[in-house]
């Protein structure tokens, strides 16, 4: 799989890390030769000198024979042309952008862009959740099968504490896996008693989440 | 006709003076106030200071009964980027992007969106004069000609 990154920055740094360090082949394009002359210390030959944004280097990179294009300047306008550009002009199949203003996302998933990514989206979502769930907190959604991993601290207002977990109407497909209690892990299972101050880890259906929260 | 213009350098100005001249209504956006300086006194044009994509800006412009929205900064990326916001949210009827990188026009000219060339309208109309030929239309200048980079 070879992986053409646009844009020198942070962000394209530590993507090219991971990148190589999985054995990878990976290529960064940076605009700023003295930019460029740096990472050329961190990442040697992978590193191109250029405009992503220009036919000529597209054509330079190998935009024709790669897999994914990933734009990742801090700039939307650069990105949505380096995207575009890939996907129309060289026919690359997996193209993802940075989108730093969320409020462009909308047009980047509109003209067909596979991927966006907003770190400030991202931000604001886990914000968000801290906000409305309280003690639960989603720790990553399972991509492939909707299940999410959560985590709940329970209080002396939670309904469950004092409860075994076999009489807990837990919502169909969920399980508590595990639990944190005095600052010692345990297995769970039907028979556990839930106590004030347990942090359990628990997974669920996305559409389940909700109730879950409900009854823990 | 309502048109708004993204970006008063020396092209935008320049259109925007002559558009006014012809009475029609003309909003410029411009991120630079010292640029607006280019309209001189008694242009008659509305002016918004800010940035042309973002979504209130161009509402403050009035894109949702605009005519035509043309596009032309210095950025050939934010011409594009700015006339596909127009054309894609707000359904504005004629979009033109200022296209600096005629490989980059072709391809967006494929997408439907309509891109001018200067340098290449410039070098076309300069050719045409050299060979004393009759000026031709902006389709036949505003393409590349073969292997023309």
């Amino acid at each position: 799989m070879y992986v053409i990154v646009v844009g020198g920055g942070k962000v394209g740094q530590y993507l090219m890390k991971r990148l190589l360090a999985e054995g990878r082949e990976a290529l960064l394009i940076e605009k700023s030769a003295s930019a460029a002359g740096e990472l050329r210390q961190l990442f040697g030959d992978a590193v191109l000198t250029g405009d992503g944004c220009e036919a000529a280097t597209q054509r330079e990179a190998g935009f024709q024979r790669a897999d994914v294009v990933a734009a990742v300047t801090g700039e939307d306008e650069d990105n949505l042309v380096v995207c575009q550009m890939a996907a129309n002009s060289w026919g690359v199949q997996r193209t993802i952008a940075r989108v730093n203003d969320p409020s462009h996302t909308w047009l980047f998933r509109e003209v067909g862009i596979s991927g966006t990514v907003s770190a400030t989206d991202v931000l604001y979502n886990l914000i968000e959740q801290e906000i409305s769930v309280g003690q639960v907190i989603p720790l990553g959604a399972l991509k492939m099968g909707n299940i999410e991993v959560v985590e709940a601290t329970l209080t002396h207002r939670s309904p469950s504490v004092g409860k075994r977990v076999r009489d807990l109407a837990l919502p169909p497909k969920s399980n508590i896996v595990w639990i944190l209690r005095n600052d010692e892990g345990m297995l769970v299972d039907g028979d556990t008693v839930l106590q004030t101050g347990d942090l359990l880890v628990a997974l669920v259906q996305t559409e389940h989440e909700a109730l879950l929260r409900q009854i823990l | 006709m309502r048109v708004i213009i993204f970006g008063c350098g020396r092209t935008g100005a320049a259109l925007a003076k002559r558009l006014a001249r012809l009475k029609h209504e003309v909003v410029v956006i411009e991120r630079d106030p010292q640029m607006l300086g280019r309209l001189g006194q008694d242009h008659g044009c509305t002016i918004i200071v800010g940035n042309g994509l973002d979504d209130d800006i161009l509402e403050r412009a009035g894109i949702r009964s605009a005519d035509c929205f043309i596009a032309s900064t210095r950025g050939d990326n934010s011409n594009l980027m700015a006339a596909q916001i127009a054309r894609a949210r707000y359904s504005v009827p004629r979009i033109c992007a200022k296209v600096n990188d005629p490989e980059r026009a072709r391809e967006y000219q494929k997408l439907g969106v309509f891109c001018i060339t200067p340098n290449l309208l410039t070098a076309g109309m300069m050719k045409s004069w050299i060979v004393e030929e009759p000026f031709a239309s902006i389709e036949t200048y505003n393409v590349l000609e073969g292997g023309e980079l």
